[in-house]
């Protein structure tokens, strides 16, 4: 599902009065069946653009083209219905889901026997894990991840980057993540948008084109493809130093 | 135990009350569960005690449908709530005694009457807190909905009215304990049956026994409804809050 976005204009009123702009006569494209990362700093209009893609905001000026199809998407916060069991919380995003995909649904993101928890029994770290898991389970042709892993320590960011690197590679459709971590970009996409300014511009467009399993191994390499740009590179402790 | 402990205590305080001051002043226990069992033989207390019950319910779901419905607009629509707003404190401030004056002279001193004013005493009561409910509905979980496209039966069932329960639950239970008070009243000042009624003859014949062969079932009634019924229902409204921590 490509997605053509021309001239967008954003603004949001102040509390004081006046306006933000958040974005004034953006254009990008994006390819269908890529997997891109929206990379820049918070308050940046990352967010904005996943919402405005997703219908969540109407765009001030401008136009954002994509073909009828389904979309998924994990927020910030995971969304769930507390009143409902991970299961029906799924379900409830994709009726027509089986219990035979259900069950790989859930399997995917370790999951597995946690389809009758309630959310409210469940860490941030699971929680997330479901809202990946909804997310795919209505077999999207868009993708939208905003911030997937933000509030995660480092062990469960990791754990998690990995699986949705292996079911973002599993499956063809188009994909957008939005976040602020050059590492999260640089081993899930297979572009990298870098955004900044104010109203936000595309400063850099980065292509990665080695396979999604080897990365790991080179992010030290692939780091360096974007040396502009400051890295969560973590020291010896495992500590995350900037992000 | 220490409540029926208590009531034991309270029946006793009453008989030694009643032989102190003089059945004129105190009828004891005995004699006014003499009185309520002859009203039962004869079937007048069935009649009123089933009457007045009816009445209760039918204003209060009548205030409760209008008021909620009502209070959700309110909620969800700023413009429509400032322009309501001023009638709404007006509503809440009018006495229950003015509210069903009036609608008995415009109305007639019908069933209808009577209902309207037993559900316009309760209506303000549900508009405000089904206002605040609605207030209180999680727009991150509405646009979750909208996303993965709900459709609009479950964006209700499954996103908002579980969030609005505890709201229901609330106005239900508030609104019970004014709405049988009303009921009284509105039978006392207009109507020819219903447990009102009775007590205004009791009034007017001095008779104690029967006022409290009456005003005590119904007492005890409209207290198991709200142990038995609305308690527990206000408790399982929010039941998804005690899951996890």
């Amino acid at each position: 599902m490509a997605i053509e976005i021309s001239g967008l204009a954003k603004n949001f009123a102040r509390a004081g009065g006046g306006v933000r702009e958040v974005f004034r006569d953006f254009s990008l494209t994006l390819g269908g069946g890529r997997v891109a990362a929206l990379l820049g700093p918070s308050g940046g209009g990352k967010s904005t653009l996943l919402r405005l893609i997703a219908g969540l905001e109407m765009p001030t000026g401008g136009s954002i083209a994509l073909p009828i199809g389904r979309i998924g998407m994990a927020f910030q916060e995971p969304r769930l219905l507390p009143w409902r069991s991970v299961a029906d919380n799924l379900r409830l995003a994709a009726p027509g889901l089986t219990d035979e995909a259900l069950n790989a649904s859930l399997a995917a993101f370790e999951l597995d026997g946690r389809g009758g928890d309630y959310p409210g029994q469940l860490s941030l770290g699971l929680a997330r894990r479901v809202a990946l898991a909804r997310a795919f389970a209505v077999e999207p042709d868009l993708l939208l991840l905003d911030e997937p892993f933000a509030s995660l320590d480092l062990g469960l960011h990791r754990r998690l980057r990995t699986l949705l690197a292996q079911r973002i590679s599993a499956k063809r459709m188009t994909v957008l993540i939005a976040t602020h971590d050059l590492d999260d970009a640089l081993l899930l996409a297979d572009e990298v948008i870098f955004l900044g300014g104010a109203p936000a511009q595309v400063k850099r467009r980065l292509t990665i084109d080695m396979p999604r399993e080897t990365r790991d191994e080179n992010l030290t390499k692939l780091r360096e493809l974007a040396p502009f740009y400051p890295s969560s590179r973590e020291d010896d402790d495992g500590n995350s130093i900037a992000s | 135990m220490i409540r029926l402990i208590s009531l034991g205590f309270f029946l006793l305080a009453w008989q030694l009350g009643a032989m102190a001051l003089g059945p004129q002043h105190l009828p004891e226990p005995a004699q006014v569960a003499a009185t309520f069992a002859q009203e039962w033989r004869n079937g007048d207390m069935q009649f009123n005690l089933g009457l007045t019950l009816a009445r209760v319910l039918a204003g209060f779901s009548l205030a409760m449908v209008a008021g909620s419905a009502l209070g959700l607009a309110l909620g969800r629509s700023p413009a429509l709530d400032r322009m309501l707003d001023p009638w709404l404190v007006i509503a809440l401030n009018t006495p229950a005694l003015v509210v069903i004056i009036l609608a008995y002279v415009w109305g007639g001193l019908n069933e209808i009457s009577a209902l309207v004013a037993i559900a316009l005493n309760k209506f303000p009561n549900a508009v405000v807190t089904l206002r605040e409910g609605a207030r209180a509905l999680d727009p991150a979980l509405d646009e979750m909905a909208h996303v993965f496209s709900f459709s609009r039966w479950r964006r209700w069932r499954d996103v908002r009215l579980p969030q609005l329960a505890p709201y229901f639950a609330a106005a239900a239970r508030g609104g019970l304990a004014l709405v049988w008070k009303i009921v009284l009243v509105v039978e006392l000042m207009g109507r020819p049956n219903g447990v009102g009624f009775k007590m205004n003859m009791a009034f007017q014949l001095f008779d104690l026994r029967l006022l409290l062969a009456y005003a005590l079932p119904f007492v005890a009634l409209m207290v198991l409804a709200e142990t038995f019924v609305l308690r527990p229902a206000e408790r399982s409204a929010s039941w998804w809050r005690r899951h996890g921590d």
